[in-house]
């Protein structure tokens, strides 16, 4: 692993870098991994906008500041493979073709949302490949890991991807279950963000270690840092990550330095974040720096990005005129389908 | 020690035999079922019941874990979502608090939150009587039967053993199998071949009479049978004893049927009493057999203190036939 390389105030040694990466991506690519970053981001501020408007049930979370991490390392994976998202990866379940007009339903608790919104969570999809989580964290690296298990023993080539914060990596599941996937060798890549807060408690707070990475020694799997609001640089070490595990190599642990830009969620106004820290960060903002290479570049002109805008607007304001409109599921459905078959 | 492979129906083998039997018919019959848990390949678990499966089914279906309750469940709950049918082992069921929260917060509410089912067992030895001390004696019935979407069985004869092991691993739930180590050697009876596969859910009728019902399940099955026998000849009561088999979902025909012709009931089990299963069949009876009833509905558990060490101790703690008499004959005299 690289060691010692760190981004930002967070991280002292930083090395403060605007330039992206080299990548293998090519233009077309590279312009659908920032059209999903860009989507990420307005769904989400869609949802805000709409919680704040009490248009939503229950609270809402934020990826703001950490869509290359979340985008481009789900856009290493191969059509057929898996992942494992938390409440903080909307990108990568839009990577794999999540309807974002199923999110807008979900998060009004529609009948119209998946199995009738019973619950609120990134949603279990086995045809997209997407394992939903449960809330508490560490858990779901374990189910990943059972369902790349099985794919093995049928004779699968499957490779799984999950992702947890810096605040997960000091649960117990974490541990437990990055080391049996280890001692198992299977195909897990393991992305954790280390976003600088766990709800309100920073980084050194929740471990002594300065890099996440280090931890993947202490399973005999290697890990390797990078910069998490660097798209190109986010997918070229996810996808090391998935070859290796496709060929046999096991797990990876690849820590993504990188910022959560809101609170924990939107009710949380992150007034624990010191502003210069905050500051610093905001000049960094993965997606206004990607858009300065690709124009840079010439991968994309300034006026096709601004398009981008009214594209994503009208899409999504139908989407949330239709899950407006959808029927509430009916009150009797809460007691069906606590087993599967007849009781 | 040598290891049989699958023996003939028939066979007189123990209640542990019975549980391997099981599980080595249904590794044979269908190729997604496969185990995992701490020990039990080469090695064959800490109890024997994975004998001989490493040698015959080979590494991929027999997988030795870490010391990891969490992520054998969890690693249970994928491959369950992904279409296998997997049986994880713990190594003693008290353990089964470690992986609390992937049993109870992921692998039970999955149905229901996301409509997508996770065909698991988990098994492992529960109980006392054999001076296993605090963490190796429990009866967990109380804490995991208030989990929605989550079957438990317990089974109390050699029949039931291999029925029900193979019931839950058909199951597309999650089902938490609790075999009673007390009984893995002590008792023998007939194995049943493929017709003593036992749907869940259905109560069996151990000891018909006409008044009292003792409701029980696993080892105190036992202790029940032994209790209507001496109160039929020393006072000529006549006891029904209905072994539960299922705690979820609850055979209620069964139960309030049997209760409503006895009209007196009373629910032994191995577990402390407060929050108990029992405490769950006690309210039902009273619930919905309350107009048939000449006694009130009585439970007979185990103290409410960690389970003891020493011998006169953890006597003391348990129920037991002399227990059971005194009882039975305070509500017959109600």
């Amino acid at each position: 692993m690289s060691a010692g390389k760190s981004f930002g105030p967070l991280h002292p040694e930083a090395e403060e870098r605007e330039q992206l990466a080299r990548t293998s991506l090519s233009r077309d690519q590279q312009w659908e991994v920032y059209r999903l970053m860009r989507l990420t981001r307005a769904v989400e501020e869609r949802l805000s906008s709409l919680y704040r408007r009490g248009l939503l049930v229950g609270g809402a979370y934020s990826s703001r500041g950490q869509e290359a991490t979340s985008v481009a390392s789900a856009y290493a994976l191969g059509p057929d493979d898996l992942i494992g998202p938390l409440i903080r990866n909307l990108g990568s379940q839009l990577v794999r073709g999540v309807d974002s007009g199923r999110i807008f339903a979900l998060h009004m608790g529609k009948a119209t949302a998946v199995n009738r919104s019973k619950d609120n969570l990134p949603q279990t999809d086995l045809g997209c490949g997407i394992l939903g989580p449960i809330a508490m964290l560490g858990s779901l690296l374990a189910v990943v890991a059972g369902a790349l298990l099985a794919d093995r023993m049928k004779g699968g080539k499957r490779v799984g991807m999950s992702w947890i914060g810096d605040g997960g990596t000091s649960t117990g599941e974490f541990h437990e279950a990055i080391n049996l996937a280890a001692v198992l060798n299977l195909p897990l890549v393991v992305v954790v963000e280390n976003n600088g807060w766990a709800y309100s408690t920073p980084t050194s707070q929740q471990t002594r270690v300065k890099d996440l990475a280090l931890k993947g020694a202490g399973y005999g799997v290697p890990s390797e840092i990078v910069d998490g609001n660097d798209p190109l640089a986010v997918y070229e070490a996810a996808k090391r990550a998935v070859e290796r595990a496709r060929s046999g190599g096991g797990p990876t642990l690849l820590e993504a330095k990188t910022f959560r830009m809101r609170g924990h969620a939107e009710h949380d106004d992150a007034s624990y974040v010191p502003a210069e820290l905050r500051e610093h960060w905001l000049a960094r903002d993965p997606i206004a720096r990607f858009e300065r290479h690709l124009v840079a570049e010439a991968v994309a002109s300034q006026a096709e990005i601004d398009a981008l805008e009214g594209e994503l607007a009208s899409r999504l304001d139908a989407e949330i005129e239709a899950a407006q409109a959808a029927p509430m599921p009916a009150p009797e459905e809460a007691a069906l389908g606590v087993f599967e078959g007849a009781v | 020690m040598s290891v049989q492979e699958a023996l003939a129906p028939g066979t007189t083998v123990t209640y542990l035999e019975a549980i391997r039997q099981g599980l080595w018919r249904e590794l044979e019959s269908d190729p997604s079922v496969f185990l995992l848990g701490e020990d039990i390949a080469e090695f064959g678990g800490a109890f024997k019941v994975t004998a001989g499966m490493f040698d015959r089914f080979g590494a991929e279906r027999v997988i030795n874990t870490p010391i990891a309750e969490s992520a054998i469940l969890g690693v249970a709950i994928g491959a369950a979502l992904y279409g296998l049918r997997p049986v994880a082992e713990m190594q003693f069921i008290d353990f089964l608090a470690c992986g609390f929260n992937p049993l109870v917060n992921f692998a039970a509410t999955q149905h229901y939150r996301a409509g997508t089912p996770v065909p698991m067992v988990v098994r492992g030895p529960c109980g006392g009587h054999v001076r296993g001390s605090a963490f190796h004696s429990q009866n967990p019935e109380g804490f995991y039967l208030r989990a929605p979407g989550l079957k438990i069985v317990a089974p109390a004869t050699v029949a039931d053993a291999y029925g029900l092991i193979r019931g839950a691993i058909r199951d597309p739930n999650p089902v938490l199998y609790l075999e009673h180590k007390y009984l893995y050697r002590r008792i023998k009876g007939e194995l049943p071949g493929d017709e003593g596969v036992l749907p869940l859910g259905q109560a069996r009728l151990a000891r018909d009479g006409r008044h009292l019902t003792v409701l029980t399940w696993g080892a105190m099955v036992h202790t029940a049978l032994e209790a209507a026998e001496r109160l039929a000849q020393e006072d000529g009561a006549e006891l029904a004893v209905v072994d539960l088999r299922t705690l979820k979902p609850l055979d209620e025909a069964l139960i309030l049927d049997t209760v409503r012709r006895t009209s007196r009931a009373l629910v032994l089990s191995e577990e402390p009493l407060t929050g108990s299963a029992a405490g769950e069949v006690a309210a039902l009876v009273a619930e919905k057999a309350f107009a048939w009833l000449d006694a009130p509905v009585a439970r007979l558990c185990c103290l409410d203190t960690p389970v003891p060490f020493s011998p006169p101790l953890e006597d003391y703690y348990l129920p037991n036939v002399d227990k059971l008499c005194a009882r039975v004959r305070e509500l017959l005299s109600y």
